[in-house]
């Protein structure tokens, strides 16, 4: 989605505001917000993507001027929703007025083991890789309308495949209920001035999926 | 409203910001419900607060300068090399370690939302999870590292990593000249977070 998120490239932000020894939340609510999301991905039955996805499908303006917990506040909300845990009513009210679905939450116990757990999107491919490294690919030019990490300041770019890092869950299809559909993923080198179209000896990388590139 | 998403609310009074009031209502909910435990999140926030932090990332980069053959392991394979040191986990399922040299900086990115890798770092700064380093960091990355004072010279190629999947990025920084000797914990302290991000360099002894 060609959303206010995919914001690479876009100006008129100002300076980077740097925060000497700043803490890892700024108020009790960005903690809370932080944990509540992470507790309640454990039993809501959303992907990490569909998360992703949630957060950004913000209106532009909103998303632009609220801070990173807000999005996240506005994600958990809509997927709450979305999955049949709560109603609108209720998110308001923060009281239950419909039953509850049976889970059983993390406890404080699992909480160390959860978030340290060796884990990995890496899948067994269903077809050999397309590309190598060294090979010239092309991005599409594509616009899709739901969750993409295809960023737009790379669409429709040469770039140089420079590793493979075997067949990933598809963001794609994961973030929209259409499972995993792994796909090979590969860390494409492109170089800023065919970016920017200005000079430069800089270069960009980034990892994109398959389904995004086509050989040049 | 700040345009830099750097918000500060102020909800240790009495009276609590209407976003402080939408996350309570939130927990009050979600505790009610059975879908969370109150003394996980206060677990979970105590990980990230104390226990994952910038400090792993500093000591991978401390063993990568005083041990060759772990510096090579850490280029073939960051994850299992990271592994060993005991930080795996959470959004830094697939590690890859990127090696500053006197001909390339390295600096990473989330230019779609704020990926940055947990297990070495903990969780990411609010400048880098807002739009301005966001946005600029791939179209002008030399004058972002400025306003870090970092000035990279322009024999120097910087290579700018956006990280648009899971694979996890964590900057090497050039070991400063003069540790010669130095044991990996005093090396560790002249590892700053931003070092590893690449907005920074390591500190000189």
């Amino acid at each position: 989605m060609n959303g206010a998120h995919d914001c690479g490239g876009m100006m008129g932000f100002g300076p980077v505001a740097r925060e000497e020894n700043e803490p890892v939340f700024h108020a009790p609510w960005e903690a809370r917000m932080f944990a509540l999301m992470s507790a309640v991905g454990d039993v809501g039955g959303w992907t990490l993507d569909e998360d992703r996805s949630a957060c950004e499908s913000m209106r532009p303006g909103d998303y632009i001027n609220t801070s990173y917990y807000e999005h996240w506040l506005h994600g958990a909300e809509t997927l709450l929703q979305k999955h049949g845990l709560a109603t609108l009513d209720e998110i308001r009210s923060g009281r239950a007025a419909t039953p509850a679905r049976p889970v059983t939450p993390t406890s404080a116990a699992a909480v160390w083991p959860a978030v340290t757990a060796h884990g990995s999107y890496q899948r067994k491919a269903s077809v050999p890789a397309r590309f190598r490294p060294g090979d010239m690919i092309r991005t599409r030019n594509i616009h899709p309308e739901t969750h993409t990490r295809l960023p737009r300041y790379l669409r429709g770019q040469v770039g140089e495949v420079i590793a493979s890092h075997g067949a990933h869950v598809f963001p794609d299809s994961n973030a929209r209920g259409g499972g995993e559909n792994p796909q090979w993923l590969y860390t494409i080198r492109f170089k800023a001035s065919d970016i920017w179209g200005r000079e430069s000896r800089d270069l960009i990388h980034a990892d994109l999926w398959e389904p995004y590139l086509e050989a040049r | 409203m700040p345009h830099d998403g750097h918000h500060h609310d102020h909800d240790e009074g009495s009276e609590l910001s209407p976003l402080a009031l939408r996350v309570k209502a939130l927990e009050s909910l979600l505790v009610e419900k059975g879908y969370v435990d109150p003394e996980a999140l206060d677990v979970l926030i105590d990980t990230y607060e104390t226990k994952i932090g910038p400090r792993n990332g500093a000591r991978v980069v401390a063993k990568a300068w005083a041990d060759p053959e772990f510096a090579g392991w850490l280029k073939r394979d960051a994850t299992a090399a990271i592994a060993s040191l005991g930080y795996t986990g959470r959004q830094g399922e697939h590690m890859v370690a990127l090696f500053n040299t006197p001909e390339t900086h390295n600096m990473v990115v989330c230019t779609l939302c704020s990926c940055y890798p947990w297990p070495v770092l903990g969780l990411p700064p609010v400048w880098y999870k807002a739009m301005p380093y966001r946005s600029r960091a791939v179209i002008e990355p030399r004058q972002v590292l400025s306003e870090f004072g970092v000035s990279v010279p322009e024999t120097r190629e910087v290579r700018v990593w956006d990280s648009t999947a899971e694979v996890r990025y964590l900057v090497i920084p050039e070991r400063p000249a003069g540790t010669e000797g130095w044991s990996e914990e005093q090396l560790a302290e002249l590892v700053t977070r931003d070092s590893m991000i690449g907005t920074g360099l390591a500190k000189q002894p």
